[in-house]
């Protein structure tokens, strides 16, 4: 008999599969938003009792979906890196439904509010999916899953302009899942597995012997490609300002924070368990990550600086930060990993936050997603005002918070690889100036008074004033103070893969 | 030179996959009608699964259902790649069908499949 | 003589998109006036041709290297047809070895997909879903998707269509339809036991509705199919899959024995789940099949 809570990741996939699956069958759009909240807080507090059993224990656990054991049957795997990740997943799909509730039921049709839930829960569970999975293949399904769910998502809102950015955004996903599935065929012609510890041990024997070098190669290539495809890697990333910007508050708290975290902390778990990270250094491939990672560091800023949009801004904001997450991945070194890691979670956090105080903060003025006509709206809506700042503070790097942190981190990474020191800090330090540049100024205009504008009148959100809000900041600020401790627990747990 | 010809004939199933692959993806990126670009997204799919099955098969073996009480595994050819070929088809039906309702729903607004021009008029409008 | 030139180039006109109808004065009566272009754009702009042009370039040398990258690692690859090729190991043998015993299918690759490997395909199926879904969520009609005029028209084309049903297509579904209905229920049935299964039997039930909707009409299938029975037939076969399914994995990962008895191979009610849930797939790819052609044609089901 196995401990129990070796279930968690298998009961926490189903049960959100079989949530949506169901939700045809409720009778009001209401009901399924209190089904996808019931659901997402309880794989929250099944993820935490997962985190609570196996990060003391430093443990370490495979299970089989079925009767069948590893090179047979699919199965899943499980550590303290997945149970964080699953808990931060669950947690900020929670808060993001809580927060942006309201303008979703405005702005989402009442006869298509249920089919919005099913995707919704189906995204939760590829998300999962995706962190656990321990067979390429399951990885490619849920990959597939989480692309429909998301473009789903984004164009729930239906006007002309989401469509279009949806359709765009869809034609460039399937270019990266078609570059991904050949990549899993061409690894499972060279080495005949699909799950990941045999197609290790495969990859070792094939990298000894020096056999289908060059076929290996163009696998990790295709593999990275097809992920830096979907998570917004620079070159690769053009669709995502638009996709983002346009989709209802809770879709692009939701895509920027979790989504694109998803398919990084998948290309994570391949690069560890399937080629090992020596291997992936060898090839290279790291060295290519560092460079998009920095390029995209420079030019996400400086779009995001141009951007007058708010909506846009944010997520312009989001191709630099995962620049910084691949950044990390690509310096080399273990600790680069671990800072990556926590930039990872700091910015599923932040960039929610941010999201949800930038839609509210428009509601005071009809909707307005004009940064300059955005004055003086925190004063109507203080919460959302507290919120937005302290989530800009956060991406400047202000000592304390989240965003501090993270990028303490991967500087201190930097400067144990000499080679790549410079470059780093450089673009680091344009990147954290241009940041600066770009969000100060936001938040200098929603605190100034503006006498001549003619403010709506704000519902009271309380879901969002009191839950959303409180926890997502609370979480930004716990990842600042506690970033030597998360570094441990992330650098075990990454030991452990 | 006679045996990289006879290599090249031997591996015709994956060459031609790889073309057909190349000429998918050159149409899901270049062209501008969106009909034509879910038929290069449909090519670049089929070539990959012609890849898969063409890896499955080996020659002289038959098809992967127990016949006659023999079951040594010398007689039947690999019967994963045909289980993975079928999920990709699947996965690719239900992406054309959402990529399909999309183009529907832009020709309704904007009356045609040209996606520079709907980008453009979409563009247009949000000035 | 006149007469069939002309023929031939209405045809050549309406084969190339010129004109919409082939014999546009039969239709004088109700056609529609072609709708207004929402608005027109005039010559693109420098910059944009600019960036176009280096667009397409810059595609089409990646392409090409990718194409020469991939031909050269399929050089690089194991021959074609080969016994010996590293994807021919252990778990091929056992799958074709030990699969009967363990799974009850006759058919190894059923026994794959819905046994070693369900989870995926417990995936594969919520796709399925996920694209009805979302096809449904874009074109059922609701106050953004449609305009009265264009409702009137429709409306008013359904009921001449109604009237003037292709009697070949009718007789033909007629004859033709109980033989495919009886097909797709024979390939779902046998899915462990011959090629074929869920998918496939699905497919071609699919394809039986969708020809007996078109022959007479949607109205016809509303009697026995309509969103309610699509709905609730849907969600309870892929509920059914993904019940049964953590059922079994739930107690397979704890090493318990699942209670299911596998049957004796080759008879029809055999290898335990998996012929059920060849039975559920079989029902969600039929209705989804039905389901896109129905809410594409009509916006609804």
């Amino acid at each position: 008999m196995l401990p129990y809570y070796y279930n968690i990741p298998a009961v926490s996939i189903l049960l959100c599969m079989i949530s949506g699956i169901s939700i045809p069958l409720l009778s009001s759009g209401r009901r399924a938003y209190r089904l996808t909240l019931f659901v997402s807080a309880t794989v929250t507090l099944l993820s935490a009792l997962l985190m609570y059993k196996v990060i003391p224990l430093n443990e370490y656990f495979t299970y089989m979906m079925g009767h069948f054991p590893a090179p047979w049957g699919n199965e899943l795997s499980a550590g303290p890196l997945e149970a964080m990740m699953g808990f931060i997943f669950g947690l900020v799909m929670f808060l993001s439904l809580l927060g942006g509730s309201m303008t979703l039921f405005h702005d989402i049709l009442p006869g298509k509010q249920k089919f919005y839930f099913t995707m919704m829960n189906m995204l939760m569970a590829a998300l999962l999916a995706m962190t656990y999975t321990n067979d390429l293949f399951t990885g490619y399904v849920f990959i597939e899953i989480s692309t429909i769910a998301a473009c789903a998502i984004v164009v729930a809102r239906d006007t002309p302009k989401t469509i279009g950015s949806t359709i765009r955004y869809l034609a460039i996903s399937l270019l990266g899942s078609g570059l991904f599935l050949i990549g899993v065929v061409l690894l499972y012609c060279i080495t005949g597995h699909l799950l990941m510890p045999n197609i290790q041990t495969q990859v070792l024997r094939l990298v000894s012997t020096g056999l289908y070098t060059v076929p290996l190669t163009v696998v990790a290539g295709l593999l990275f490609v097809g992920i830096a495809i979907k998570s917004a890697l620079f070159p690769f990333g053009a669709w995502l300002p638009m996709a983002h910007g346009g989709a209802t508050t809770t879709s692009s708290a939701v895509l920027s924070g979790l989504v694109l975290k998803g398919y990084i902390v998948m290309l994570i778990k391949i690069f560890y368990r399937v080629f090992t990270i020596d291997v992936i250094r060898d090839l290279n491939v790291t060295n290519i990550m560092f460079a998009c990672g920095l390029a995209g560091m420079i030019y996400g800023s400086i779009e995001a600086f141009r951007e007058e949009h708010i909506k846009r801004m944010l997520a312009h904001s989001s191709m630099a930060q995962i620049g910084y997450i691949f950044m990390g991945i690509g310096l080399d070194v273990n600790l680069g990993v671990a800072a990556a890691f926590l930039q990872i979670m700091v910015h599923a956090f932040v960039k929610p936050l941010l999201f949800l105080c930038a839609g509210r903060l428009s509601e005071v003025y009809d909707h307005e997603k004009s940064s300059y006509r955005l004055r003086g709206s925190a004063h109507k809506d203080w919460v959302a005002g507290i919120g937005f700042t302290i989530g800009a503070m956060s991406m400047v790097g202000i000592p304390l918070l989240g965003g501090f942190a993270a990028k303490f981190y991967l500087v201190t990474s930097a400067m144990m690889n000499p080679a790549k020191l410079w470059p780093a800090l450089i673009t680091l330090m344009i990147s954290a100036v241009m940041n600066a540049l770009y969000y100060m100024p936001e938040v200098i205009a929603i605190w100034t008074r503006c006498e001549l504008c003619t403010p709506n009148p704000v519902e009271s959100n309380l879901g969002f004033d009191l839950i959303s809000a409180p926890l997502l900041a609370s979480g930004v600020i716990f990842l600042g103070l506690n970033g030597y401790t998360m570094i441990q627990v992330i650098q075990r747990g990454l030991a452990l893969l | 030179m006679k045996q990289f010809i006879v290599e090249l004939i031997n591996d015709r199933f994956m060459i031609a996959a790889v073309l057909l692959f190349g000429l998918g993806f050159m149409n899901l990126l270049l062209q501008k009608n969106l009909i034509k670009k879910i038929i290069g997204f449909n090519v670049m799919d089929s070539s990959i699964f012609l890849f898969l099955a063409s890896q499955g098969y080996i020659n002289g073996r038959i098809a992967p259902i127990i016949t006659n009480g023999v079951f040594d595994a010398e007689v039947y050819i690999n019967p994963i790649p045909s289980g993975l070929v079928l999920t990709g088809i699947v996965v690719s039906v239900s992406v054309t069908a959402f990529f399909l309702a999309l183009t529907v729903r832009l020709y309704g607004i904007y009356k045609t499949v040209d996606f520079d021009e709907i980008m453009l008029l979409i563009n247009k409008e949000a000035e | 003589m006149n007469i069939e030139t002309n023929f031939f180039k209405r045809l050549n006109d309406w084969v190339n998109g010129e004109a919409d109808r082939l014999f546009p004065e039969l239709h004088e009566t109700d056609a529609p006036k072609p709708p207004e272009p929402v608005a027109t754009i005039g010559p693109l702009p420098n910059k944009d041709v600019l960036f176009l042009t280096s667009y397409q370039a810059v595609a089409l040398i990646v392409v090409i290297g990718m194409v020469s990258i991939l031909l050269y690692t399929v050089y690089k690859l194991p021959l074609f047809g080969v016994a010996d090729n590293p994807a021919v190991n252990e778990v091929v043998e056992r799958y074709v070895e030990k699969g009967l015993e363990e799974t009850g299918a006759v058919n190894v690759v059923a026994g794959m997909i819905l046994d070693y490997r369900a989870f995926d395909t417990l995936g594969e199926s919520s796709v399925l879903l996920l694209a009805i879904t979302s096809v449904m969520m874009l074109l059922l009609k609701d106050e953004k998707n449609t305009d009265p005029d264009e409702e009137l028209i429709e409306a008013h084309e359904a009921v001449i269509e109604d009237h003037n049903r292709d009697m070949i297509l009718q007789t033909m579904t007629i004859i033709l339809m109980p033989a495919i209905m009886l097909y797709g229920i024979y390939v779902i049935l046998n899915g462990h036991l011959s090629p074929g299964g869920g998918f496939s039997g699905g497919a071609i039930l699919g394809a039986g509705l969708i020809l007996f909707a078109s022959g007479f009409g949607h109205n016809r299938v509303k009697k026995f199919f309509n969103m309610k029975t699509f709905r609730t037939l849907t969600t309870i076969a892929l509920l059914g899959y993904g019940v049964l399914k953590t059922y079994s994995f739930l107690l397979g990962a704890n090493h318990l024995p699942t209670g299911i008895p596998l049957g004796t191979p080759g008879a029809i009610f055999s290898s335990g789940l998996i012929f059920v849930l060849d039975i559920c797939v079989g029902l969600i790819v039929a209705c989804t099949m039905y389901g896109f052609f129905s809410v594409f044609s009509r916006g609804e089901i």
